[in-house]
């Protein structure tokens, strides 16, 4: 498989690009894997990290679609490590730093973009949770900075400071290491690197059922392109975990519902951060093409239909458009619905699960795009040593019945955070 | 989508709020067991199809209804008032 590099770029574009060999296999499945981990977004993160720091080499992993088809390519790209509860905190932090290096590690430009996150507020009150959370965060060793007015006018030019603002602005919590990454790349490098140390992809190939043992145990899955025997099981398909819980009799504290994302038509550049609105619900960044991508709330309804109705439609642009006026006449040329598995506390879901031989990664809500790094490695350390890293000890799926979770907003077990 | 409200008539799903599963059924206040308020408060069956749900008709005539909808199409089928057959169990 060909290395990437500059060289290459230039040898290729002498040679009139005819040097370029397919970027990962696409084998047949096999009978029988050490693991199988369905669903090729966090899927293909867990598989890369299993072979390369576990040594777990004879993985396949299954995708009923097209690799990239699911959430890792429906979202609006935004990482960051802004959370304040221990479990959280930790857990996205490591998370930044697996992105910090990872074009390098797996050889493929993911095009990872500090920025730089504003979280804006609008009242005192907002003002003094963002300076506790600034804190929580600094003392856990990620950046944090707090700007009054002035320094925010100076540094973010373009949003609506007039005093006849509908929400005026206060300050903003900045998070310098935020900013965005091309998401289709993170699942074609995972893809790549995981193939490269010998891991198959296997594409249109959903998953069915599961075979069980007589004490009970997940031996395999069964597919649409036949049964595949595995050691263990591990299951990262947001969005649709619900339904494959339920064919082994798993009931999970999650609704899906459909987020919205959007694009507008290509603009000089303006936005040069990631911006939160926080007297709404709206959160925008500029991509490299020159299109505002931006989403807001939840449709607010249990969907499985990968696309959302008008009034959110109209409630997200009318956010936008009052922080950022100047936007107004910028046409949206593309708009799609990603389904969020919304778990009870808006936290995720790392865990063994109840039965022997299955692994959960689940309830990713929001924010399952910023944790693809360290949500495959967490996945990946259970799988290989049937107990959790310290990341994700507190992702378990029985936290709920314990009574801890991990509810950032505080607001009690409604799928609708985060 | 609209909501064919059996009171008010067809309405944006806008004039609507959602308050989820109508199939869940609370547990009895004196049944001070964990495990069925676990299942009440946290556990979803979570359908994809048809399912019965709660829409309450807050900017109409502020009715509960049980709509059935079907989550992997959006499609709207029956909608009746909660009050009629649902027991006290609504949760409004």
């Amino acid at each position: 498989m060909t290395q990437y590099s500059a060289l290459a770029v230039l040898r290729n574009a002498l040679s009139g690009n005819t040097g370029w060999t397919r970027a990962w296999r696409d084998p047949e499945p096999k009978p029988a894997y050490d693991v199988v981990i369905i669903g090729s977004g966090h899927g293909v993160a867990t598989a890369y990290y299993l072979a390369k720091e576990h040594g777990i080499r004879n993985i396949a992993v299954l995708d009923k679609g097209w690799l990239g088809g699911g959430n890792i390519g429906r979202n609006t790209t935004i990482i960051r490590s802004n959370y304040m509860l221990d479990g959280n905190t930790q857990f996205y932090e490591w998370s930044m730093k697996l992105w910090e290096g990872l074009s390098h590690e797996i050889n493929f430009n993911t095009m990872v973009s500090h920025r730089g996150l504003y979280n804006l507020a609008h009242t005192p009150g907002q003002w003094d949770q963002m300076a506790r959370r600034g804190n929580i965060m600094r003392l856990n060793g990620i950046d944090a900075e707090l700007f009054t007015l002035p320094e925010l006018k100076r540094r973010v030019r373009y949003l609506d400071y007039s005093p006849t603002a509908r929400f005026p602005i206060y300050g903003a919590l900045h998070q310098p290491r935020a900013g965005t990454v091309r998401h289709d790349a993170v699942a074609w490098g995972y893809a790549r690197a995981a193939d490269k140390l010998g891991v198959d992809i296997i594409q249109n190939c959903e998953v069915t059922g599961f075979l069980r043992d007589t004490a009970g145990r997940v031996t395999g899955v069964s597919t649409t392109r036949g049964d595949i025997g595995a050691g263990k099981v591990g299951m990262a398909v947001a969005g649709n975990s619900s339904l494959l819980a339920d064919k082994v009799g798993l009931k999970l504290p999650i609704e899906s519902h459909v987020l919205q994302a959007f694009v507008s038509e290509p603009i000089k550049p303006l936005v040069d951060h990631v911006i939160t609105f926080g007297a709404g619900h709206f959160y925008v960044s500029q991509s490299d093409k020159g299109g505002l991508v931006f989403g807001g709330d939840l449709d607010g309804y249990n969907s499985y239909a990968q696309r959302g109705n008008l009034p959110t439609v109209e409630h997200v642009v009318t956010e936008g458009k009052t922080l950022i006026p100047q936007i107004a006449r910028v046409k949206l040329v593309r708009s799609w619905g990603g389904i969020m598995d919304m778990s009870m506390d808006g936290s995720p879901i790392i865990c063994k699960s109840p039965i022997d031989g299955l692994y959960l990664n689940a309830g990713w809500c929001y924010g399952g795009f910023k944790a693809t790094p360290a949500s495959g490695w967490c996945f990946a350390w259970t799988i290989a040593k049937d107990v959790p890293h310290e990341f994700n000890a507190k992702f378990t799926l029985d936290r709920f019945r314990r009574g801890v979770p991990i509810d950032e907003k505080g607001q009690g077990p409604v799928p609708g955070w985060h | 989508m609209r909501i064919n409200c059996p009171h008010c008539g067809p309405r944006d799903s806008a004039e609507y709020t959602y308050y989820g599963d109508a199939s869940r059924v609370r547990p009895s206040l004196t049944d001070t067991g964990v495990e069925h308020w676990h299942a009440y408060v946290h556990e979803r069956n979570n359908v994809k199809g048809p399912m019965q749900e709660f829409w309450h008709h807050l900017h109409g005539c502020r009715q509960w209804l049980v709509v059935t909808r079907n989550t992997a199409t959006h499609e709207i089928g029956a909608v009746r008032f909660a009050k009629s057959p649902v027991s006290d169990t609504a949760g409004a």
